[in-house]
């Protein structure tokens, strides 16, 4: 994604904006796919403990963060107090403070399109947003909007369809939801290709690793980045300044 | 049922609203009008492809490896992706045939057969 402010600035106001709509599209069909198939389960999970229709979507159109929200079922479902529910909020999100340290850069540009991009920054817009370069004719900003907004509106839009009509379903989607570890393959494969060091990546595999069975499947992402972040310092000498 | 009441529910909704929002504003609240120091630049270039393999990883968390079938309709599938994506580069076309793929072998529990 182009990080040219100026560029941004001088561009005709009424241009209409349908290259960066259908790039955007087109970049976040495997999203689509992948939150269709976890959105759905998130809508008839909640709906199934007893509440009604509207709290799903409510929740993905406020909260939105996937795993949070599946925790979220199972506090509500136990009548979990506020104060537990806000603390265990923040450790299951802490992950985000990283992600907004690498695109402060990127979004300090994106103008008024910042501040949606800041709060609709879930894993997988994260990874499409930091690995996916859109051709340079587009405007950087606008296809971030819309592939942030998209993306939201398939998760809203799922947890909808699963909270209202979920359990009619009658394809079976048994297995749609691994489009989303399909995603992260792909897009590593991507930074893998126009990455200047491959250090980060061993970094990152055997942090995550060893968080997977020292830290265990519940605790892995966050032990898995605070110990990853932890050796890329340490390593930070040894590692091309300017990649 | 000891659910929390919808009123309630609501409550926590907001609340973990605000909360995530927190977590995800905190770096642009703390930085904002500053000039990066060069330790931010070095974070920003180098999280990102770190961050991809822990989230590669993340992804298989809740595979049963210790039990048949030891995740392989997972890793092969991954493999195929890989594949596709390093023969074609086309992400839809990595993406579609290996979730293809997975569908398969779970919905028709394939793996079954062999183990």
């Amino acid at each position: 994604m182009t990080r040219s402010a100026s560029k941004s600035r001088i561009r005709p106001e009424r241009r209409g904006h349908y290259a960066e709509f259908i790039f955007a599209l087109r970049t976040t069909i495997p999203v689509l796919l992948g939150y269709f198939a976890i959105g759905i389960a998130f809508g008839l999970l909640l709906q199934r403990t007893g509440y009604p229709w509207f709290l799903a979507p409510i929740m993905s159109l406020t909260i939105y963060a996937g795993a949070a929200q599946f925790l979220a079922i199972g506090m509500f479902a136990a009548a979990t107090g506020m104060f537990e529910i806000a603390v265990a909020t923040v450790l299951l999100n802490a992950r985000h403070v990283v992600y907004g340290l690498s695109l402060l850069d990127r979004f300090e540009t994106a103008g008024k399109f910042k501040p949606y991009l800041v709060f609709a920054l879930t894993d997988e817009t994260y990874a499409v947003l930091t690995s996916v370069r859109p051709p340079p004719h587009l405007d950087g900003a606008t296809t971030a909007f819309y592939i942030s907004i998209l993306d939201q509106s398939y998760w809203v839009g799922a947890s909808l369809i699963g909270a209202i009509a979920g359990a009619l379903i009658p394809v079976n989607t048994a297995g749609l939801d691994f489009a989303l570890n399909a995603l992260f393959m792909v897009l590593l494969i991507e930074q893998w290709k126009s990455a200047r060091s491959k250090i980060p990546f061993a970094i990152g595999g055997a942090c995550g690793v060893a968080a997977y069975f020292l830290a265990g499947p519940g605790n892995m992402l966050i032990a898995a980045i605070i110990s990853g972040i932890l050796v890329l310092l340490i390593l930070r000498t040894r590692l091309p300044q300017n990649a | 049922m000891h659910r929390l009441e919808l009123g309630k529910a609501l409550l926590a909704t907001g609340i973990m609203a605000a909360v995530t929002l927190l977590t995800r504003a905190a770096p642009f609240l703390f930085f904002r009008r500053r000039k990066q120091p060069p330790l931010l630049r070095f974070v920003e270039s180098y999280i990102p492809p770190m961050m991809m393999l822990i989230l590669v990883l993340y992804s298989l968390k809740d595979v049963p490896f210790a039990r048949a079938p030891y995740g392989l309709p997972e890793l092969l599938a991954l493999a195929i992706v890989a594949v596709l994506h390093l023969w074609r580069r086309n992400a839809l076309l990595s993406i579609f045939g290996g979730t293809l793929f997975y569908m398969f072998v779970v919905q028709t529990n394939l793996t079954a057969a062999i183990f």
